[in-house]
């Protein structure tokens, strides 16, 4: 069963005829080209898929298509405005963030949604004090980037790359 | 995954006349379960009721306590305000599950909803008797790192995976239900069931009932209250076993105490034993041991997974004395 | 002779980096194509036996399905040698999840949706998957992977053993592994049936993998057709740690499906599920090492005897204990490799095959033996420590294992380790230290040939088939050109990953560096040795990986010390590790940024294998449970704490023009050793069995 939708998408209106079990991931993938968001498991597992769902960091394969009808969806691409790399993007290549890069998109989308839930005033497990300020320190931007698996191992430098912009 | 159907329900009603005239039919949330369930070939609704969007996305202070929407998604539940005053076991619980994304996107229903995450009942190239009534259950005899000491049968060893719920049912939560023939409320504790002969039934609801709010009674002593989690891996994983507990002391007495377990049973364990053994006890280590004794008396592990047995007896113990150490 | 170092040796950064952060780099399955056909996977759901019958029609009625291709209908292959590969040949399932067919449609879920309505029946066979030591049927291969030996004995272990003051005898064990690289194998192919060389090629793949010449060959020889027939192409790759090593199944399956529907491209990506089966993986190993040595802790005997499996269908016999064979000093050695053939996906290469599990026990019974001695861990490493490599009677081109483990000693705070296991306490949590030696064998690979081209306005491009799995090779490469020939970093553009280029070795057994650098530093010379440094637009010159006589005189190997602090809670055992620290003997390091990476990268891997890494093969249905990332967990972020790589600042003159030996392996190596030896340290329970999980800490 096919549906019309409309997707703003890095910041451009796409209107696109999707079957319903269309996820969100395969409707950027496969009928927009929107490649970043990687397919990591299918399943929400890996992370590699996160995408900005209005805003806020989400897997994009756990979810269809059709039910984000006139969403706004800012992928790691859209991040890099006019090409030119979102200070998150900058982070990573600084500290080599990254090996292979199949995972460094929904990593770099998972930080940005992240620092957005910090400044939100979110808590996470590891936070200390639930009823207090956050402070971003390692242990918080390990636990908080947890949903993002990267097997080359580039954990270390991930982390110190969100350290640069947890300091800024 | 077979072609479906689906529909933007614009409000409660709707969504429930929509799935309870469809057999096929199902209610849509976060999706962040039955996606993958679709994906797996373990659900295979006809419609899809998307009941994310409607308005039962907020958390209320009432005269008892807080009503907290169905549509709530868990990052949001957990970074409330007033869930972290006053019920920190819950945001902990929350914060515990899952990766950031996923909280982002899975909503109060759809936690308490989830299905368990037997390795057995996702795959079904194997024999499950959740899955599948009558066709056996793979996991006894199998991979049973993952699976139930308490309140299991011989058609179905499975856990219940989520760590809200167990939060929850510690403080008494109230679920309230919109179905055809109008609204009910029941306990959490009451929702869910043991698997018995139907493990297909996690819980009682019938098709066509709709989640719509989870209700948290006011519970004083529960601002001094902790979820513990103990897995395999730092985060982003499930339970070995997990403990909720709130702990009201008396001076050196325990007055009163709530205690749930999660990661050992079908359903989120209220260790009713073992708050009967504690109650007018002194806050000690001896005391905790004999609690937790008492709850895991009835404990029946399987080959491959003995070890939760002392695991969630020294993790009660250290909930429970952290908790009174916090309280010195 | 070295180049010039001006580039090399800098922390360059990755010339693929900005592609990568912002998402515009086209892995195989984002490559853009024209009219693409969605390729969906059928597999057995037996361990063995034989497809009886398949009802596909319910499947090909569903609107939009192109073919359904099993073993009925495929295309027959030319080659059928590699049973791995001889795909849809035949009605026999020789494992669980093997492919029995393919189904063809317009989009990916109409695919996988027919898919799943075929019916198939199978004449099921008693299949047999567990490995045990106990095994009657367990056999010799003729070598082991690498072409080593399978078994060497020297002097008299046993008598050595009874002999000895001091002696461990213990079982380790090690269980099977995915490799789990983040990209899942995947394949776009196109099946031209008018083309052929040097029109068009007949068959053009988009693949993943570490090797676009190998899967070029293999495909070329598979399908009849002349390696010049078949372009492959593999700009970027999402990791692969040996999975990608080799053409596996799945490119078959593409290729057959691409011929099903000739013209139109497949695009065929290995769901995680499948990848389980259909993508290779570390064989479980049961290991027996033994010890012996003097009350003043000198070796005397070394013995390694490993149990593996292998699959029936293709045998991968995994060289478990051959880096016990140079690693220390003992008169009395003896090192053996028993294998079972099993009705098992077919085992492959996993980052260090050999040396990661073999590693795991060697490493561990030293920990023990240093205890039984009363030595310290490292003390007892240096008294065994040998001049010269006691297999062969090389010299070592450099052995600094005993600077390594020295210098971590200082780095770490190794003064600091409780002598007593199972003393220290901070709050609830048990606190300890271990180290373990870490090696790993100098490969370079023939077969690689680079041409240099001057494009004119000082911009020169090197091309060589070569490929970047998250190695840094390609920015390390440009490093080596830019040197070699003399001009600064920008002006060389370096061209890999694509079977149209100057044929290159495989990106495994880190060798990359070593075969394909010393391959353009001698295309470089070649290129000014004709061109001089003027050459005119146009100009282009190329030249073969040298020889290197000193890889025949002497024994080169990487070494390394590990170093890993833990804390295990007292009440639950969960286990945290705060600190590793590896400290590298490597040779040259072309580049320390990206080295870094690769350093701390398999150290990290190390984690994952030493604390949550574990395949679960249910023996009753033969396949893998756990297979996803919710049950096969490998490490989080929040799993990785302070993890921290050096290396000894030196050259390795043997090692060819650049003075390296290789990193991306070594740095798991050891690492699980280290980890384990540090719980003991914290707790006093000496774990055997990986992985280390918190039920076996608790009390």
């Amino acid at each position: 069963m096919d549906a019309r939708i409309t997707l703003r998408v890095d910041g451009r209106d796409r209107s696109l005829t999707v079957d319903t079990r269309t996820t969100l991931l395969d409707a950027l993938r496969d009928h927009l080209s929107v490649t970043s968001p990687k397919k990591g498991c299918d399943h929400g597992q890996c992370g590699a898929c996160t995408v900005l769902l209005d805003g806020r960091r989400v897997v994009s394969c756990l979810t269809f298509a059709v039910a984000h009808d006139g969403a706004d969806v800012t992928t790691a691409e859209g991040l890099a405005e006019g090409g030119e790399p979102h200070p998150v993007q900058r982070a990573f290549l600084e500290q080599d963030g990254f090996q292979c890069g199949f995972c460094t998109p929904g990593q770099i989308c998972s930080a940005v949604g992240m620092l957005e839930e910090v400044k939100a005033g979110h808590p996470s497990h590891v936070t200390d004090d639930l009823t207090g300020p956050v402070t971003l320190d390692d242990e918080e931007i390990r636990e908080r980037l947890s949903g993002n698996l990267c097997r080359c191992g580039a954990y270390v430098n991930i982390v110190a790359a969100l350290r640069e912009e947890a300091d800024s | 995954m077979i072609p479906f159907e689906y529909l933007r329900a614009g409000d409660p009603a709707e969504a429930v006349a929509a799935v309870a005239e469809r057999p096929g039919a199902v209610f849509l949330g976060g999706g962040t379960n039955l996606v993958d369930h679709m994906k797996l070939g373990v659900a295979e609704p006809d419609m899809l009721v998307d009941v994310s969007r409607l308005p039962l996305d907020r958390v209320e202070e009432t005269a008892t306590g807080l009503r907290v929407g169905a549509a709530v998604r868990n990052s949001d539940l957990a970074a409330h305000p007033l869930v972290r005053e006053r019920c920190p076991m819950l945001a902990r619980a929350l914060l515990s599950g899952a990766s950031g994304q996923l909280r982002n996107a899975a909503t109060t229903a759809g936690n308490l909803l989830q299905r368990t995450r037997c390795p057995y009942f996702q795959d079904v190239t194997t024999p499950c008797n959740k899955r599948e009534p009558g066709s056996g259950c793979s996991a006894i005899g199998g991979y049973t790192r993952y699976h139930a000491i308490l309140g299991a049968s011989e058609q179905c060893v499975a856990v219940h995976p989520s760590d809200m719920a167990v939060a929850m049912v510690a403080l008494d939560a109230v679920v309230i239900v919109l179905g055809p023939g109008g609204e009910r409320a029941l306990p959490l504790a009451d929702l869910y069931r043991l698997p018995g002969d139907t493990p297909q039934r996690d819980t009682v609801l019938e098709h066509g009932e709709l989640v719509t709010a989870v209700e948290l009674p006011d519970l004083p002593f529960a601002r001094r209250s902790a979820y513990r989690k103990v897995r395999d891996r730092t985060s982003y994983s499930f339970a070995l076993v997990s403990v909720a507990a709130a702990l009201d002391l008396d001076g050196g007495t325990v007055r009163d105490v709530r205690l749930a377990l999660g990661g050992v049973a079908h359903k989120p364990w209220r260790a009713v034993l073992a708050e009967e053994e504690l109650r007018g006890k002194p806050a000690t280590e001896d005391a905790f041991r004999r609690a937790a004794d008492a709850e895991l008396a009835a404990a029946r592990p399987l080959p491959g997974n003995e070890f939760k047995v002392p695991m969630a007896r020294n993790t009660i113990v250290a909930t429970l004395r952290d908790l009174t150490e916090e309280g010195r | 002779m070295t180049v010039q170092d001006r580039v090399v040796g800098t922390p360059s950064p990755r010339v693929d980096g900005r592609a990568k952060v912002t998402g515009i780099a086209a892995y195989a399955y984002d490559r853009p194509v024209d009219d693409p056909v969605y390729a969906h996977p059928l597999q057995a759901t037996i361990a063995r036996g034989r497809v009886a019958a398949i009802d596909d029609v319910a499947a090909a009625g569903v609107k939009g399905v192109l073919a359904v291709v099993t073993h009925r209908d495929a295309a027959r292959l030319a080659d059928t040698e590699d049973a791995e590969l001889s795909v849809l040949q035949s009605d026999e399932v020789a494992f669980r999840g093997q492919f029995i067919g393919v189904v063809l449609a317009e989009t990916p879920e109409i695919a996988r949706h027919a898919a799943g309505l075929v019916r198939v029946e199978y004449d099921e066979e008693p299949h047999d998957t567990e490995l045990r030591a106990d095994r009657t049927d367990l056999y010799a291969p003729e070598q082991v992977n690498g072409g080593f030996a399978t078994d060497t004995d020297e002097g008299d272990v046993d008598a050595a053993m009874a002999a000895a003051a001091v002696t461990v005898d213990e079982i380790y064990t090690t269980p099977m592994e995915h490799n789990n690289p983040m990209e899942p194998h995947s394949t776009v192919a196109i099946w031209n049936p008018g083309g052929g060389f040097p029109e068009a090629p007949r068959l053009t793949l988009f693949d993943s993998t570490q090797s676009v010449h190998s899967v070029r060959s293999t495909l070329a020889r598979v399908f009849g057709l002349r390696p010049e027939q078949v372009r492959v192409v593999s700009p970027y790759v999402g990791g692969g740690f040996g999975s990608k090593g080799m053409a596996h199944a799945h490119n078959v399956l593409a290729v057959l499906a691409a011929r099903a529907v000739a013209g139109r491209p497949v695009k065929l990506a290995l769901t995680r599920h499948q990848m389980f089966s259909l993508a290779g993986h570390r064989t479980p190993t049961i290991q027996r090492v033994r010890l012996g040595a003097d009350e003043a802790g000198r070796m005397t005997a070394v013995a390694h005897e490993a149990v593996e499996h292998t699959s029936k269908i293709k045998e991968f016999a995994e060289q478990t204990a051959v880096g016990t064979r140079m690693m220390y000093a003992a008169p009395n050695r003896r090192t053996s490799h028993r294998v079972a053939a099993l009705d098992v996906p077919v085992p492959s290469w996993m980052r260090a095959p050999g040396e990661a599990p073999g590693f795991f026990g060697l490493e561990v019974a030293m920990d023990e033996l240093a205890a039984a001695c009363g030595l310290d861990p490292i003390e007892l490493r240096a008294r065994n420590d040998p001049r010269s490599d006691p297999e062969s009677g090389r010299p070592w081109s450099g052995r600094h294992l005993v600077r390594c483990l020295r210098e971590g000693a200082a780095r770490f705070g190794w003064e600091d380790r409780p002598v007593v296991p199972g003393t220290r306490r901070r709050g609830r949590e048990l606190v300890g230290m271990g180290v373990a030696s870490s090696t790993y064998p100098y490969y370079r690979f023939p077969g690689s040939r680079a041409v240099v081209a001057y494009g004119g306005r000082g911009r020169y491009t090197v091309r060589i088939g070569a490929a970047d799995i998250g190695t840094g090779a390609w920015t390390v490469l440009t490093q080596i050109a830019a040197d070699a020939l003399g001009c600064p970093l920008g002006a060389v553009s370096v061209e890999i990953g694509d079977s149209g280029l100057p044929s290159a070795t495989v990106a495994g057994g880190s060798s990359g560096t070593t075969s394909w650098g010393s391959t353009i530093v001698a295309a470089c010379r070649s290129f000014r040795r004709v061109y001089g440094d003027d050459p005119p637009p146009g100009a282009e010159a190329g030249d073969d990986m040298p020889e290197n006589p000193d890889a025949e005189r002497y024994s080169m190997h990487s070494f390394g010390a590990q170093f890993a602090e833990v804390r295990v809670d007292a009440d639950t055992g969960e286990i945290r590790v705060p600190r590793m620290l590896g400290v590298f003997s490597v040779g040259r390091v072309i580049n320390p940024r990206t080295a870094r990476s690769q350093f701390i990268g398999g150290m990290t891997m190390g984690l994952s294998m030493a604390l949550l890494e574990r395949s679960v093969l249910d023996h009753r249905t033969g396949h893998v449970i756990n297979h996803d990332f919710a049950e096969y967990l490998i490490a989080t972020n929040a799993d990785v704490m302070d993890v921290d790589a050096v290396w000894l600042d030196e050259e390795d003159v043997h090692a060819g023009p650049l003075g390296a030996r290789g990193i991306g392996e070594i740095g798991i190596v050891g690492a699980a050793a280290a980890i384990a030896n540090a719980v003991h340290n914290a707790t006093g329970i000496r774990v055997r069995d990986l992985p280390i999980t918190p039920d076996l800490l608790l009390r």
